[in-house]
C-alpha cells in the first residue's frame, strides 16, 4: 500500500508514526490496562457489587498489613542496593574490559533467568537450609525469612539489571576517554566524569526494574519467606487462599504505588538525559590493561561460580535418588518422573510459547520504543500514555495479570473472548508481563544515539523508516537481540500469569515444575528444571553464535578505528 | 440440468461427509480437577471403558488455583464438570450458584455424609482426605526428639522451631486443622492450643503438601499435612512416620459437581454417574482410606484400621459460616508476631 504511490507515501509517512503509536497505545490498553481494571474495580465494590470504599476500611484494619508493607519496602530497597552495583560491575567487566570468553560470562550472568525463580529459591534452601552444606555461613540465622528472600531475589533480579546495564555500557564516545587521558585524569575521575554520566539512564532504569521486581515477585517469598509477611504474598493469600478478589485487588493497587513513583523518576531523568553517542562520536575501544582486567576477571569468575552453584544444585538434585537422604546417582527422575509421567509435552508447549513471545514481542517493543524516542509531531499526551503503560507491567504481579485476563477476556460481553484458553493469549500475557525491562533496554539503546542521525536523514529527504532500517536498527541490533533472548528465556520459565491461563493442551513446563514440587517430587521437578535450563542455554549459545556473525557485519562501525 | 444434479449430489455427499465425523466424534468434556496426575490416568481409563464416546480434557492444578480460576471464570464457565475438588470449595461455588443440582444414579448407595444438603445434591463426595503428621524418624533419632501420638504432644518444648504447618489463610488443609482443633477442644481450648503450638512452629507454609514434603527432606522434622501426601512422600523413600493423632483428625472431601449451564449436560451426567459407581470407589480406595461408598475394603499400608473413627464430626455449615471470623482471629493472633523465632 505504501509503495504504490510515492506521493501518498510521503504525506502518509508524516502521519504514519503517530498512527502506529496510537496502535501501540490501543494494544497496551487492551492487553494490559483493561484486564487490570477488570480486577481492580473489585476494590471499590462490596459483596453485592455496589460501589463502596468499605474494602479499603477493612484493609486498613487488617492486622499485619502495615508490617507487610514496611517489609516489602525495605527488602526491595536492600535488594536494589545490592543488585545494581553487582550487576553494574559485571556489565562493566563484560563491556569495558578485555576479558577472554566474554560471551560465556554474559551467558552465565543471565543464567538465573534460565530456570524458574522457584528453582533458585529451592536451591538456596538446599544450600543454606537445615540440611544445607553452607548453613553455617548464615551464622545461626534462618534462611526462611528476610535473609533467604534477599539472597534469592538478588540472584533472580541480577540478570534483569544486567541486561539493561550491558546495553547502557555498550556504546561510548572514545574521544571523551582520549580527552580524559590527555588531560591526565585519574582512573577514578575518568570513571566518575565520563563513564558514569553516560550510563546514568541505564543505572536508574536498572534500579527501578530491580526494585519493582522485588516488590511484585511472590514466588520467592512464598517458598523461602517463612513467616516474614510481604505484600506480594498477601495478594496470593487473598486471591488463591481465600478467593477474595476484591481484597486481592486492594493489595495489588498498593503494589502499583512504587511503580508510579518509579515512573515519575523515569520521566524526570529522561528530560536530563543526553545522547552519549553523537553522530561524530568515535566508538570507544577498551585496550588490554592488566591492572583493570585481572581483578575484573576474578570478580566475574567469583560471581559466575556462585551463580553456577545455584543451578548446579538443581542439576545435582535431578540426578540423586532422594535428596538429602539417598544420594545414589540415577536417571530415574528423567525416565519415570518426566518421560513416563507424560510431562514432556509441557516442555514442548513452553518452547512454542517462548519462540512466539520472542518473535512477536521483540518487534513490538522495539518499534514502540523507537516511535516514542525518535518520531516527533504527535499529541504529547499520547507519548506520555504509552510511556506510562510501558512502565506499568513491572509493578503488576503475574498473578494479578492472570486473574485480570480471565475476568476481562472470558467475559461473555467481550468480543475478544474467543482468545481465551488459547496459546495466543498466553503469548500475549507473557509479552505484556515482561514488557518493562525490554522497553527500558530499547529506550536505553535508542537514547545513546544522537538525534542528528534523524536530522541528517531529513535534510537528505530520506524517510524516517529508511533511517530506522539503515541506521538505527543496525546500531541498536545488540539491544534488539538482547530483548529477543530475554523474552525467550523468560517465557520458558514464567509461572505466575500463565498458571491461570493454560488449558488442558497448553500446560507450560514451569507450571509443571511448580506442581511437581508441590507434590514433593523434588527429583522430577529438578529434572524438568534442568531440562529447561539446558534448552535455554543451548538456544542461547546457538543464538550467540548466529548473532556474532550478524553483528560482525552490522557492527563493523564499532571497529572503525582500525 | 445435469450440472444442477451433479452439484446437488455433491452437496448431499458433502453434507453426509460433514455429518459423519460429527456422529463418530467424541463429546469433549472439560473437567477441572485438583486430583493427582497418576489418579487422573486411572480414572480416565476406567471411565472410557464404559463410555468411549466421551473424551475428558483435564485442567489440573492445586485446589487454591483451580478454585480461583473457576470463580474468575464464573461469567462464562469453561469447565463442564468439577471433579476431585475440596467440598469446602464446592460450598463456595454453591453459594455463587455455579453448580447444577443432579442426583447421580448411584447416590443411594453412598454414605449420606458424602453429599451437599438439599433434595437434589449440587455436589457429591468421592473420598475423605484427612489430617496427618509427617514425622521424620531420621531427624528424630539424630536430634533425640520425643515420640508423637497426640496433638498435645506437639506442645512439648523439645519441638520449639521444629514444626511446620500450613497457613489456614492460604491452604484448605491448614483451615481444616484449625477447625478440627476448635471443634475438638472447644472455642477457648482450641485457641489456647494454637497459642502454645504457635511457639513451636518454625514456618507456616502456603500449601498443605509442603509441610510433609519439608519433613520428608529433613528441613523441619515435623510437618502437619494430610494423609494422601504423607503416603506418597513416604512411598518416595522419605524416612517419615505417618501419625494420626488420637484426639481426632480434621478432614475434607474430594467431590464432584456439574457446572451450571454446561452445553454438555448429558456427558457430564455420565461422568457424575460413573464417579458414584462401585468401580470408581474401588479406584479411590487405592489412594484414600475412606471413600463415599460404605463397605469397600481399604487397607492402605500406613493407615490404621480405625482411621474412620478418628475423623472429627465435621460441620461443614458451621465451617462455612464462621470461616471469615476464624481466619481473621488467626491472622490477628499469629501473623502480626510471626517474625522468625530466635
Amino acid at each position: 500500500m505504501i509503495l504504490r504511490r510515492p506521493l501518498v507515501f510521503r504525506s502518509g509517512a508524516e502521519r504514519l508514526p503517530g498512527v502506529l503509536l496510537l496502535g501501540a497505545a490501543v494494544a497496551l490498553a487492551l492487553f494490559l490496562v483493561l484486564p487490570l481494571l477488570a480486577l481492580l474495580v473489585g476494590s471499590v465494590r462490596d459483596d453485592d457489587g455496589a460501589f463502596s470504599l468499605l474494602r479499603f476500611v477493612e484493609f486498613a484494619a487488617t492486622p499485619g498489613m502495615a508490617t507487610a508493607a514496611w517489609n516489602t519496602l525495605w527488602v526491595a530497597a536492600l535488594v536494589t542496593v545490592i543488585t545494581v552495583p553487582l550487576a553494574f560491575l559485571y556489565a562493566y567487566a563484560i563491556q569495558r574490559a578485555c576479558l577472554p570468553l566474554r560471551g560465556l560470562w554474559r551467558l552465565i550472568g543471565l543464567s538465573a533467568l534460565l530456570g524458574p525463580s522457584l528453582v533458585g529459591a529451592i536451591a538456596f534452601i538446599q544450600w543454606f537450609g537445615t540440611q544445607g552444606v553452607l548453613k553455617a555461613w548464615l551464622g545461626g540465622a534462618s534462611v526462611y525469612g528476610p535473609v533467604g528472600i534477599v539472597m534469592a531475589t538478588v540472584y533472580a533480579a541480577f540478570p534483569h539489571a544486567l541486561m539493561i546495564l550491558v546495553v547502557a555500557l555498550a556504546t561510548a564516545d572514545g574521544r571523551l576517554y582520549e580527552a580524559a587521558d590527555a588531560l591526565g585524569a585519574s582512573r577514578w575521575r575518568r570513571f566518575r566524569t565520563v563513564t558514569l554520566p553516560a550510563a546514568k539512564y541505564g543505572l536508574i532504569s536498572a534500579a527501578l526494574v530491580v526494585f519493582a521486581y522485588s516488590v511484585s515477585e511472590f514466588g520467592i517469598p512464598k517458598v523461602i519467606g517463612g513467616n516474614f509477611p510481604v505484600l506480594a504474598v498477601e495478594v496470593y493469600v487473598q486471591v488463591v487462599g481465600q478467593h477474595n478478589f476484591g481484597r486481592g485487588a486492594i493489595v495489588a493497587l498498593l503494589l502499583l504505588l512504587p511503580v508510579l513513583f518509579a515512573f515519575a523518576i523515569d520521566t524526570w531523568v529522561q528530560r536530563r538525559q543526553q545522547a552519549s553517542l553523537t553522530a561524530r562520536a568515535v566508538p570507544y575501544q577498551p585496550r588490554p590493561d592488566r591492572r583493570r582486567d585481572l581483578p575484573l576477571l576474578l570478580y566475574c569468575l567469583l560471581l559466575a561460580t556462585a551463580m553456577f552453584c545455584v543451578l548446579g544444585m538443581a542439576m545435582y538434585t535431578s540426578l540423586v535418588r532422594f535428596w538429602p537422604y539417598n544420594l545414589e546417582l540415577t536417571f530415574d527422575h528423567y525416565i519415570y518422573g518426566l518421560a513416563e509421567a507424560g510431562v514432556l509435552a509441557a516442555w514442548q508447549n513452553s518452547l512454542k510459547i517462548a519462540a512466539l513471545t520472542a518473535l512477536f514481542g521483540t518487534p513490538l517493543v522495539f518499534l514502540t520504543a523507537w516511535l516514542l524516542e525518535r518520531t516527533p509531531a504527535r499529541p504529547a499526551a499520547l507519548g506520555t500514555a504509552v510511556r506510562a503503560m510501558a512502565a506499568l507491567p513491572m509493578g503488576v504481579p503475574g498473578l494479578v495479570l492472570g486473574i485480570g485476563y480471565i475476568l476481562f477476556f472470558n467475559s461473555p460481553d467481550n468480543p475478544l473472548n474467543g482468545l481465551y484458553h488459547t496459546l495466543t493469549i498466553m503469548v500475549v500475557a507473557t509479552v505484556v508481563h515482561f514488557y518493562t525491562p525490554c522497553h527500558l533496554t530499547a529506550v536505553t539503546a535508542l537514547k545513546s544515539l544522537d538525534r542528528e542521525f534523524e536530522a541528517v536523514s531529513a535534510s537528505l529527504k530520506v524517510s524516517r523508516f529508511v533511517t530506522l532500517w539503515r541506521v538505527t536498527l543496525p546500531v541498536c541490533l545488540p539491544a534488539v537481540l538482547e530483548i529477543a533472548r530475554y523474552l525467550f528465556i523468560n517465557a520458558m520459565t514464567t509461572v505466575s500469569a500463565l498458571v491461570f491461563l493454560y488449558s488442558s493442551e497448553t500446560l507450560p513446563a514451569a507450571v509443571a515444575i511448580l506442581n511437581l514440587d508441590e507434590a514433593g517430587e523434588l527429583g522430577p521437578a529438578a529434572a524438568m528444571a534442568t531440562l529447561i535450563v539446558l534448552t535455554s542455554a543451548l538456544i542461547s549459545l546457538v543464538y550467540s553464535l548466529l548473532t556474532h556473525l550478524l553483528l560482525r557485519r552490522h557492527q563493523a562501525w564499532r571497529h572503525f578505528q582500525r | 440440468m445435469k450440472l444442477k444434479q451433479l452439484i446437488r449430489s455433491f452437496a448431499v455427499a458433502g453434507l453426509a461427509l460433514a455429518m459423519l465425523p460429527a456422529h463418530a466424534e467424541k463429546t469433549v468434556l472439560n473437567v477441572y480437577t485438583a486430583l493427582e496426575t497418576d489418579q487422573l490416568k486411572a480414572y480416565q481409563e476406567a471411565f472410557n471403558k464404559s463410555h468411549p464416546d466421551v473424551e475428558i480434557k483435564w485442567t489440573r492444578d492445586s485446589t487454591g488455583i483451580i478454585t480461583a480460576k473457576l470463580l474468575a471464570e464464573k461469567a462464562k464457565p469453561v469447565a463442564d464438570v468439577i471433579m476431585g475438588v475440596a467440598a469446602s470449595s464446592m460450598v463456595v461455588f454453591d453459594r455463587e450458584k455455579m453448580l447444577q443440582p443432579y442426583a447421580p444414579a448411584n447416590l443411594k448407595a453412598l454414605n449420606p455424609r458424602f453429599r451437599s444438603a438439599g433434595a437434589t445434591p449440587t455436589w457429591v463426595g468421592m473420598d475423605v482426605w484427612g489430617a496427618a503428621i509427617c514425622y521424620n524418624v531420621a531427624e528424630m533419632q539424630k536430634q533425640g526428639l520425643p515420640r508423637i501420638e497426640s496433638w498435645k504432644d506437639l506442645l512439648k518444648p523439645e519441638f520449639k522451631g521444629k514444626i511446620v504447618m500450613p497457613n489456614p489463610n492460604s491452604s484448605g488443609t491448614g483451615f481444616l486443622d484449625v477447625t478440627a482443633w476448635l471443634q475438638m477442644f472447644g472455642e477457648k481450648g482450641g485457641w489456647e492450643y494454637m497459642d502454645k503450638l504457635h511457639d513451636n512452629i518454625a514456618v507456616y507454609t502456603h500449601s498443605g503438601s509442603k509441610p510433609c514434603v519439608m519433613a520428608g527432606a529433613g528441613e523441619f522434622p515435623v510437618g502437619i499435612s494430610f494423609e494422601y501426601r504423607a503416603n506418597t512422600v513416604r512411598a518416595k523413600g522419605a524416612p517419615i512416620d505417618i501419625i494420626f493423632p488420637k484426639e481426632g483428625l480434621g478432614w475434607d472431601m474430594e467431590s464432584i459437581a456439574i457446572v451450571k449451564g454446561t452445553p454438555k449436560l448429558d456427558a457430564a451426567k455420565k461422568l457424575s454417574d460413573w464417579a458414584t459407581t462401585r468401580e470408581a470407589n474401588e479406584l479411590y480406595a487405592k489412594n484414600f482410606a475412606v471413600v463415599a461408598m460404605p463397605g469397600i475394603a481399604t487397607r492402605l499400608k500406613y493407615v490404621p484400621n480405625d482411621y474412620e473413627q478418628r475423623l472429627v464430626k465435621n460441620d461443614f455449615e458451621w465451617m462455612g459460616k464462621n470461616r471469615d471470623a476464624i481466619l481473621a482471629e488467626w491472622q490477628k493472633r499469629y501473623s502480626t508476631k510471626s517474625e522468625p523465632k530466635k
